[in-house]
């Protein structure tokens, strides 16, 4: 009975999605919004990439609810998974002295760790110049974080230093909104500093600045998420 | 022609995801399931705002900005999919925090094991 109410689920699905994939055509031309966001963000925020440009201006406040939806995960995860839970008591008690991992392991921790940070902080600064952003960057950087406690199981975050930064970074974001809402158009606008030159790396009004403070504020996240999850 | 293929790709790992999540007993498979649906998902998303011939809507040496209009993809949904992937990464992380706490509480992830309701 059970098998059969699935089965029938997954062919009414194949159905629809068959349907769905014999009635698509590729577009030949861009959508109206996607013309004027193409068009708009070279143009108002003279910014390269125009993905970044709609993620950190004419959608930032989205991107900024984004934000506090992986604050509260990881403050979720914390009530979850933190010290004072039960499991978290349970796992303390049953906790091995972690094994060392292989010579292999930490050499090339040694060794990458610096490059996958400094290729993080490219990903970050380049965001408005060519694919990358705030959000990559932040991930390329919990990456790293997650390399290092692979490598040296007994290597403890400091999960105080992660929530001050992470506080600081999302209030920055806020402040940066709240220019905006002063000096520019509105909320989180990236004009309340001058476009510069097109192309260069100081460029594209407030939007570097957005990308490194979303940067620093995911890589804390995602770091104290996989801290967490260390036990 | 090349969307096409990115679209089937993206619905059949939907329907995979689906299918995993709905036959298997085991907690952590069934989260796996759920990952496949989500990046399934992102796939369909990001084939849909594909423009024939066109190139990412970056502005380089290959795309200038007078042409940009008709040679770019749609920018809209890989932004969205920037987000989905985000949330996709938040719900999993949850997820997965339950599937610790429910383990240590049976000793087991079979959900055959979680039969008893609290209510």
């Amino acid at each position: 009975m059970r098998r059969a109410a699935i089965v029938g689920l997954l062919l009414a699905l194949g159905v629809i999605f068959a349907t769905v994939a014999l009635n698509y055509r590729e577009r030949t031309s861009l959508p109206p919004l996607a013309e004027a966001y193409v068009e708009m963000v070279p143009r108002e925020l003279g910014a390269l990439n125009v993905i970044t440009g709609i993620l950190l201006a004419y959608r930032a406040f989205d991107t900024l609810g984004e934000v506090a939806v992986l604050f509260m995960v990881a403050a979720g995860i914390g009530l979850l998974l933190g010290a004072g839970s039960k499991a978290g008591n349970a796992a303390e008690l049953q906790r091995e002295e972690p094994e060392p991992s292989t010579e292999i392991v930490r050499n090339g921790a040694d060794i990458m760790v610096p490059l996958i940070a400094l290729f993080a902080i490219y990903i970050v600064l380049h965001g408005h110049l060519g694919p990358g952003g705030g959000f990559q960057g932040g991930a390329v950087i919990a990456s790293c974080v997650l390399l290092v406690l692979i490598a040296k199981p007994d290597y403890r975050v400091k999960l105080t230093q992660l929530s001050v930064m992470e506080s600081l970074a999302g209030v920055s974001i806020v402040l940066v909104g709240i220019a905006g809402l002063v000096f520019a158009g509105g909320f989180l606008d990236s004009r309340v500093l001058p476009a510069g030159n097109f192309g260069s790396l100081v460029s594209a009004g407030a939007i570097p600045i957005l990308s490194i403070l979303l940067g620093t504020k995911v890589g804390c996240e995602l770091s104290v998420i996989i801290e967490r999850f260390r036990a | 022609m090349i969307s096409h293929a990115v679209l089937v790709t993206g619905l059949l790992l939907l329907l995979i995801g689906i299918w995993g999540m709905l036959t298997q007993r085991d907690i952590l498979r069934i989260i796996v399931g759920f990952a496949l649906m989500g990046t399934g998902s992102h796939i369909v998303i990001v084939a849909v705002g594909y423009v024939a011939n066109g190139t990412a809507p970056i502005i380089d040496g290959a795309l200038t900005v007078t042409e940009a209009a008709e040679r770019a993809v749609d920018p809209v949904p890989s932004a969205l999919a920037v987000t989905a992937i985000v949330i996709g990464l938040a719900v999993t992380a949850v997820m997965l925090a339950f599937a610790i706490r429910l383990h240590a509480a049976k000793k087991t992830l079979s959900i055959d094991a979680f039969a008893d309701s609290k209510w």
